[in-house]
């Protein structure tokens, strides 16, 4: 950014939009970030093809993390939050969500992809209408009135200030919260990718173009770029894990009988 | 919530030069975005969850049939031992009816033994009696002819003279009788 007349190239948000690959100027148009999300459903498909093809009883060590795996979010999210019953109509859902999700996320640190997939807008925005339109439907057909009634006119309030209130419920439930699920999951992902780019740019440039005493400021930035990488990891479980914990709360939300 | 994100993205698209607003989704990002999203929902829909769930319900029912299995065996093991019970009090009980009867049947055997004992005893002693007695007479009869004969040498020895064969026999018959007649009143005075 500031360093324009050296060879350091700082981050920008252009490293989010990578030339096109195939099938230019049509909807399906390829380019690095679409080609690492297909990688992403590939691998998802691969591991859970492999891991659930031949279940036993008594799994072996791949299913058993497999299983690990999706017992996380079939017990720890789903039964948990919407019991048995609502969890297992909205498994499918869920689990997709959140290998998707990971799976996309853990792109970011894979070296020679870099660039999580979902790092561009489409994809969390995408999983956000979803969870959006999932949630409306759950509340509509399991009670129309008392989902709308309760959404608009939350009970125990006085009536007076409902004129404050259900404008605000309108604004959090049915605009913000689809909003903030997409961004929140596109702005980690979009900041810690232009972190990590900071990080190894500036070290190369330490390295390789300033020379001098100025390579151990790169051993610094090489540092902090590992300690950022790992931080990344957490960060890609932690919201593929808010994204279907909300989610999932929403939908909680949406069937509860008293909002 | 949304104002963090809302000042990181204008100090992001600032930065970049407003080439591209990062919030605005071009149609092919979200045509693939659906692509990966269809592809892997059907995938868990279709093949991984029913699998997943066919053998968690499998497991289910091994871990209930198990539980069924082992109280099932518990009650078998618990007939088993009611019937062991009883038949041990049967065989106990039968155990004591065999030591009773055998006690009584010791009892009479050996009355019986006793009863035996004590007739051939009886019997024993009474043919002992009867040899003694016969003994006895013998011994008289001996002795009253040779004591005859002897007392009659002793006396014709003493007197001189032989007694004739009948006297004598007389003489000595009439001693004998006397002495015969002496002996039982010595004999109930011993």
């Amino acid at each position: 950014m500031a360093a324009d007349e050296g060879g350091f190239h700082g981050p920008s948000i252009d490293e989010f939009f990578p030339p096109v690959v195939l099938f230019e100027g049509t909807p399906f148009e390829l380019n690095r970030v679409m080609l690492i999300r297909l990688l992403a459903v590939v691998v998802i498909l691969l591991l859970f093809y492999f891991g659930t093809r031949r279940m036993r009883l008594v799994p072996g060590r791949f299913q058993s993390v497999i299983e690990m795996g999706l017992d996380f979010v079939r017990v720890s999210i789903a039964e948990d939050l919407l019991g048995k019953k609502d969890g297992t109509r909205f498994l499918p859902l869920l689990t997709t969500i959140f290998f998707l999700v990971l799976t996309m996320n853990l792109a970011g640190i894979v070296p020679g992809l870099n660039l999580a997939g979902t790092s561009v807008i489409g994809m969390p925005l995408v999983l956000a209408v979803i969870a959006y339109l999932t949630f409306i439907y759950a509340g509509l057909r399991r009670h129309p009135w008392t989902f709308i009634r309760g959404s608009l006119f939350p009970p125990g309030v006085p009536k007076a200030i409902y004129i404050i209130v259900t404008p605000i419920e309108i604004v959090s439930i049915f605009i913000l919260r689809p909003v903030t699920l997409a961004l929140r999951l596109l702005m980690n992902m979009v900041a810690g990718h232009l972190l990590l780019v900071l990080c190894f740019s500036a070290t190369a440039f330490f390295f390789f173009e300033a020379g001098g005493l100025f390579s151990l400021l790169g051993i610094g930035t090489l540092a902090f770029g590992f300690v950022f990488t790992l931080f990344e990891i957490l960060v890609a479980v932690l919201q593929a894990y808010v994204f279907t914990l909300l989610t999932t709360v929403y939908i909680q939300l949406a069937l509860a009988e008293e909002h | 919530m949304a104002a963090v994100p809302a000042q990181l993205v204008a100090a992001l698209t600032a930065a970049a030069g407003e080439t591209r607003n990062p919030l605005i989704p071009e149609v092919y990002d979200l045509v693939w975005s659906l692509v990966c999203f269809l592809i892997v929902f059907g995938f868990f829909l279709w093949k991984v969850l029913p699998s997943v769930k066919k053998l968690l319900d499998e497991r289910a029912a091994k871990i209930e049939g198990g539980i069924a299995k082992a109280e099932e065996a518990q009650a078998q093991a618990a007939a088993a031992l009611e019937k062991y019970n009883a038949q041990l009090t049967e065989a106990r009980a039968e155990a004591g009816r065999i030591r009773e009867q055998a006690r009584e049947d010791g009892r009479k055997i050996l009355a019986e033994m006793r009863e035996h004992a004590q007739a051939d005893a009886a019997r024993i002693t009474a043919s002992a009696q009867a040899q003694i007695e016969a003994e006895r007479q013998a011994a008289v009869a001996s002795l009253r002819s040779e004591v005859g004969s002897l007392a009659i040498d002793l006396a014709s020895g003493v007197v001189g003279e032989s007694l004739d064969d009948k006297r004598s026999r007389s003489l000595v018959d009439r001693f004998l009788a006397e002495l015969e007649a002496a002996e039982p009143a010595q004999k109930s005075s011993v």
